[in-house]
Parts: C-alpha cells; sequence; structure tokens
C-alpha cells in the first residue's frame, strides 16, 4: 500500500480533476436518494408527500399527527445519525489507514467497540445507569482510551506498519475486556439485557442530545482531519522522506490520531459498535478516487454516509416484522467483503 | 572453497529396526516434569472444595482404595471437572502448536482462525432457536458446537486455499470469518430471552462447571483418535520447518500432510470447544511456553500439550480460589491470555527493531 506514487494521467489534470468532481456530484446525489429512501421506508411506508407535510406542515387530522410523529421522532433521527456515524466511521477508517500505513486497519480491530462496551457494561454495573444520554461519555471515554491503548502497544519497535501486529494486539485487547464484561454483565441482569443491545450497533431509538452532542465531536475530529490531509500524503511516502520534505510528522500524527479517536469513538459512543463501515469505504474510495488523500477522505465520508444508511435501510426490511440492528448487517456484508479482499491478494505482510 | 565448520550434532540419533528417533534428554526431562505438574493440578483440583480432601488421600481414592465419601466425593463429583480441564488443556495445547507449526507463524491458533466463533454460533444457535437445549441437554449443546466449530475451520481452510495455503491470508480469512460469526451470534442473542441470552454468554465464555461424565467420554475418545493420527504423522512436520523446498526435497507429500495435520487441528479444537466452551489463549499461549522451557525453535507437540493441560487446569483452580465467588475459567485464561499475546508480539517487534 505504502509507497504507492499517484501516476500522472496522461490526459492531463483537469481532466482527472472533472472526473473527480464528478465522482463526487454522482455520490452526493445518491446520498441524497438513499436519505429520502431511510425516511421513507420501514414498518410503516410513508410517500414523500407524506414526509414533507410531516415535516413541514401543521397537522390537520389525527392520522397526520401520526404520521408527523413518526416522520419527526423516529425517522429523521436515525437518518441523521446514519449519516453522521457514517461519514464519521468513513473518514476514520481512511486516515486510520493512510497514518498506519495499514490497509487492514479497521476502528473495529482497533479494540475501540469493546472499550465503550466495556466502559457501559461497567457504569451500569456500578451506578445502575440506565438511559443511553447517561452512559454515551463513559462509552465515548473508554473507546478513546482502548483505541489509544492498541494504537501505543502495536506501533513500538518494528511493529509500526505491520497489519498482522495490529490486528493481533486489537484482538488482545478485545478479548480481554470481552471477557471482564462478559463476567460483569453475568452478575448483573440489566448489565447484559443493555450489553446485547449495544453490542448489535444499531441507530434506531437515538435521541436528539446524544446525536448532537456526537456531532460537535465529530465535527472537530473532521476539521482535524482535513487539516491534516495534505501532510498525510507525505508521511505515505515514509517518514524519512516525509521529514526531508519539511513535515511535522510527530504534530500531524498526534493531530492524526486524535482525530480517529474522535471521530470513531463519537459513532461508536452513540450507535454502538459499527466494524467494517470505515475498512471496506476506504477501499471502495481508493478505487474511485485513486491514492490522493485530499480526495480520498471527501469519497469516504459520503461512501461511508452511503453504506451506513443503506445497511439500516436492509436491516429494517429484511426481518419483519422485527428490524435487523444496523451494525449486523454490516458485518454481515462486510466480513465477506474484506475476505475476497485478503483472497484476492490487496494485502501484503510486511 | 572456504573451510566451513560443521557443528557435531549434540543429539545423537537412536535406530531399532524400522523406528529412529533423535535421543533429547532434555526434552525428555521437560516432558517429565511438565507432566509430573499437571499431574500435580490435577490432583489438587480433586482435592480443593468445599469438603477439603489432603493429597495423600485424594491419590489412594484414585488408585482405588480410600474412605466411601472420600470415593463418592472424588469419583462422582469432581473427577469429570478435573478430567475434562486435563484432556481439554492437552487437546487445545496440541492443536495451537499444529496450527503454528502449520501457519508457520506463532500467532496462529484456533482463536484466531474462527473456529470459537463458529462453534459459538452454533451453540447460541441452540440455546435460542426452539430452546432446543432443554431437549437434548448438554449433549446436544456439545455436538452443535463440535459441528459448527469444525465446519468454521474446514470454511477458512477453504476460503484460504489459493493454489496452496499462505499463513498471512489463512489468519485474516480466519479474522474475516470470525467476525462473520459474531455477527450472527449477536444477532441470535438480540432476538432471544433474556434467560436464554444469559445461559448463551455463559456458555460462550468457557467453563468447567458441572462436567459430568458425558462431557468426559466425547472429548475423550475424540482426543484420543486424533491425538494418534497426529502422532503418527507428526515425523512429517520437521522437515516442513525447512521450507516448501527441502520438505518436498525430503519427500514430504506436504499438501496431504498439512491437510490432514490441519484436518486433526481444527477437529481437536472442535472437540475442545465442544467440552468446555471457548476457552481463549490456551490454544495460543501453550505452544509459545512449550517452546521456550523445551529450548526448541519449533512447537513441540507433547510438551505443549502438557503446558496446556497445566495451564488450564491451574488457570481453573485460581477460578475457583481467587474471589469468593467462583469465576469461569476462561475469564482467567483471557485476563492472563491478552497481556501474554501483545507481550509476546511487543517483544518480537522490539527484538526485530534492534
Amino acid at each position: 500500500m505504502g509507497n504507492k506514487v499517484q501516476e500522472r494521467p496522461a490526459f492531463g489534470v483537469n481532466e482527472t480533476y472533472r472526473r473527480r468532481i464528478a465522482g463526487l456530484g454522482a455520490l452526493a446525489v445518491v446520498l441524497v436518494i438513499a436519505g429520502a429512501l431511510s425516511l421513507i421506508i420501514g414498518a410503516r411506508g410513508l410517500s414523500l408527500s407524506e414526509v414533507w407535510n410531516g415535516l413541514f406542515s401543521p397537522p390537520g387530522n389525527d392520522q397526520q399527527v401520526d404520521i408527523a410523529l413518526i416522520v419527526n421522532t423516529v425517522r429523521v433521527p436515525r437518518t441523521i445519525l446514519a449519516i453522521i456515524a457514517g461519514v464519521a466511521l468513513g473518514v476514520s477508517g481512511a486516515l486510520i489507514q493512510g497514518h498506519t500505513r495499514n490497509p487492514i486497519a479497521d476502528t473495529g480491530l482497533l479494540g475501540v467497540n469493546t472499550g465503550a462496551s466495556f466502559a457501559v457494561v461497567f457504569v451500569i454495573y456500578l451506578f445502575g445507569f440506565t438511559n443511553p444520554y447517561q452512559y454515551v461519555w463513559f462509552a465515548f471515554a473508554g473507546a478513546a482510551i482502548a483505541g489509544v491503548v492498541v494504537f501505543g502497544l502495536s506501533s513500538i519497535g518494528r511493529g509500526a506498519g505491520n497489519p498482522l501486529t495490529l490486528a493481533l494486539v486489537g484482538q488482545g485487547i478485545t478479548v480481554f475486556l470481552a471477557a471482564i464484561t462478559t463476567a460483569v454483565a453475568l452478575a448483573n441482569r440489566d448489565a447484559l439485557n443493555a450489553l446485547r443491545f449495544w453490542n448489535a450497533g444499531s441507530v434506531a431509538g437515538v435521541g436528539y442530545k446524544v446525536i448532537w452532542s456526537a456531532a460537535v465531536f465529530i465535527a472537530i475530529g473532521l476539521v482535524m482531519a482535513l487539516a491534516t490531509l495534505p501532510a498525510l500524503n507525505l508521511l505515505n511516502l515514509g517518514d524519512d522522506v516525509a521529514r526531508g520534505l519539511g513535515v511535522n510528522i510527530a504534530l500531524n500524527r498526534t493531530l492524526g490520531l486524535a482525530a480517529i479517536t474522535l471521530l470513531a469513538g463519537a459513532a461508536t459512543a452513540a450507535c454502538g459498535p459499527i466494524a467494517f463501515v470505515g475498512l471496506m469505504v476506504a477501499h471502495v474510495a481508493r478505487y474511485l478516487a485513486g491514492p490522493d488523500y485530499r480526495w480520498l477522505v471527501p469519497y469516504t465520508a459520503l461512501l461511508g454516509a452511503i453504506a451506513l444508511l443503506l445497511c439500516d435501510i436492509v436491516g429494517r426490511v429484511v426481518a419483519p416484522p422485527g428490524e435487523l440492528a444496523v451494525g449486523i448487517v454490516v458485518a454481515l456484508v462486510g466480513a465477506p467483503f474484506f475476505a475476497a479482499l485478503v483472497w484476492r491478494g490487496k494485502f501484503k505482510n510486511s | 572453497m572456504t573451510e566451513t565448520l560443521v557443528k557435531p550434532s549434540v543429539a545423537p540419533g537412536v535406530r531399532l529396526g524400522r523406528i529412529s528417533f533423535v535421543w533429547r534428554p532434555w526434552m525428555l526431562l521437560v516432558a517429565v516434569v511438565l507432566a509430573a505438574l499437571a499431574f500435580l493440578l490435577f490432583c489438587l483440583s480433586l482435592s480443593i472444595g468445599d469438603f477439603s480432601i489432603p493429597l495423600p488421600r485424594v491419590v489412594a481414592t484414585l488408585l482405588g482404595g480410600g474412605k466411601r465419601v472420600d470415593q463418592f466425593v472424588i469419583m462422582d463429583l469432581r473427577l469429570p471437572r478435573a478430567l475434562v480441564g486435563l484432556i481439554v488443556g492437552i487437546v487445545l495445547g496440541v492443536s495451537g502448536a499444529l496450527t503454528q507449526s502449520l501457519a508457520r507463524n506463532p500467532l496462529a491458533s484456533p482463536d484466531v482462525l474462527g473456529i470459537t466463533w463458529g462453534a459459538s454460533a452454533a451453540a447460541v444457535a441452540m440455546v435460542t432457536v426452539s430452546g432446543a437445549v432443554e431437549i437434548t441437554g448438554s449433549l446436544g449443546l456439545s455436538t452443535a458446537a463440535l459441528i459448527g466449530g469444525v465446519a468454521t475451520g474446514l470454511l477458512v481452510y477453504a476460503l484460504a486455499w489459493r493454489r496452496g495455503i499462505d499463513g498471512f491470508r489463512l489468519i485474516l480469512i480466519g479474522v474475516s470469518v470470525g467476525a462473520f460469526m459474531e455477527a450472527i451470534t449477536t444477532w441470535l442473542l438480540v432476538g432471544a430471552n433474556l434467560r436464554d441470552v444469559a445461559r448463551a454468554q455463559a456458555w460462550m465464555i468457557g467453563s468447567l462447571d458441572g462436567r459430568s461424565w458425558s462431557d468426559v467420554w466425547l472429548v475423550l475418545g475424540g482426543g484420543l483418535v486424533l491425538l494418534a493420527i497426529v502422532w503418527a504423522a507428526a515425523f512429517q512436520l520437521k522437515p516442513m520447518h525447512f521450507g516448501d523446498d527441502v520438505a518436498a526435497g525430503l519427500g514430504v507429500r506436504q499438501n496431504l500432510v498439512r491437510a490432514v495435520l490441519m484436518l486433526c487441528a481444527v477437529l481437536l479444537a472442535g472437540f475442545a470447544v465442544s467440552a468446555a466452551g471457548p476457552i481463549p489463549f490456551i490454544a495460543l499461549v501453550a505452544p509459545q511456553i512449550a517452546m521456550r522451557v523445551s529450548r526448541f525453535p519449533t512447537p513441540p507437540l507433547v510438551a505443549s500439550g502438557l503446558v496446556g493441560a497445566a495451564l488450564l487446569l491451574a488457570s481453573d483452580l485460581l477460578a475457583r480460589t481467587l474471589l469468593p465467588i467462583a469465576l469461569p475459567v476462561g475469564v482467567v485464561t483471557a485476563v492472563i491470555g491478552g497481556p501474554f499475546l501483545i507481550y509476546l508480539l511487543v517483544r518480537s517487534n522490539l527484538r526485530r527493531a534492534s
């Protein structure tokens, strides 16, 4: 992955530029369509005009009150959350692969998810919290700490940039935390019940309060991410070359890791663990946009939001009368995708 | 030609008729000491409990003597648990040693290869869907776990096959198949009622509690047959450590040997999981410890099995005595094994850096 230098296309820079802009525009259109579908499709199917009236015109009869209720308290929040969490997971996936120069890096493989579950179960056990708004901050802290620990341990010595080390350190931490989490959950019924729903990873039933606090962290994370993008291209040429070209490596790396932790931590805290979005989206974006991170990252943002919205919609219709949590749909689609990439030899053991 | 100093082999060969082997006193000593240690822990596991029985009386009872009370407590109540611990430990150790040898990677193990997640998915399905456990009992649960684990192991092997097996690809495919099975498990748990969830989670953590003689027979029978096959085929493993070309030159049919031994490793892990649940990390850690105490460059099979048994029995003793409430043994092995895995990784990275 590492030292891929962007090829200068034969047909000129302007052509490439136009193609990339067109790609972004097309993805934006797809995102709008997916968002609209997410408002329409569900246990109670709605038409576009019903959604419009529910959002903007005062309800007249009882049926319109019901529709307005569904639109405003169910469909809109989950659509917003799917979009911002998708953006966060997609961008953090691209950043984590860039900063580690590691094509299998994914927020799910980094222990962020188990860190969050661990924290959630512990605060439920210790303080008896039952409202997600109370434990969302602890989930965020747990995710952030686990991510930093896995990162730190796997980059000691020659570990940095070796996909196997990162995956296995992540797995070590994950199993370690998961065992303690399960032991606590088995001793406490409330914790056990919260844990199984939390673990599935869902964008449904999250209140606006949680969504807006997550959005603030994600916005900060995105700004930090954008600030590191030019340097990230150079960092991908190797630390020595980047230093020679005048990049402040320590500053950019710290900023990048902080951005990843904010983005993945906030998304995980709001939705629960959703693995594979970042990984999948980063590979698709690299295929569409090429290796330039200034383009790659906007692509991953849009693709992440589209992927999460579509998986959420699939989860709503695939198992009636119930729903399948988006985290499960993503893993069931993402794992085979990842296996196919491995099989086609996309990753090399360094 | 420059003169090369050939060091005389310190390990003399011995030939008896058609059988030949290398005389390695240190490895033999290590094996004997480990076996004694495992036996000591086994006896301790029989002696400790609500009604504690001193060690001499435990040994006497095992040999057929002893008082009737001792006989009842040991033979009927405690022996199944200790035996399952002993056998599962051996089986996991050997399975881990085989996986690590075949993948030529110290980090491969049935855990990493997704086998345990496959077994969990099958067992959880058994518990949550239709409540089939009520009808079939723990034997049905064991069988489901066995089938799930073995099927997943074969699936990983088949998916990783691409003109031969590459250790790195095997691990990554294992990780992704494991994640897929994990998602199915989560799905099943979300839909189930809370009583079944507690039961499934308790199974998934790995425990030796409440084992009966029927649990012993399944893993003992399967384990003995598979260990015999491994023992018969294992001498071909050594040339394979020198690389594919050397092994081919020495007349090893590599794809056949690799497939047979990998199948044995998968089946062994499947039997272990079916008897005690997915106990984490024994299979990963035991071969690494065995290599170091045996001073041997590759995971030695006998010593790995014995280390596995000693580790599992010791973890179980800790789990029963450490806290006022008895923990499942899987928690203890994960809490010790997770940091140990990371220590191995960090140390090997530091060594490569210097």
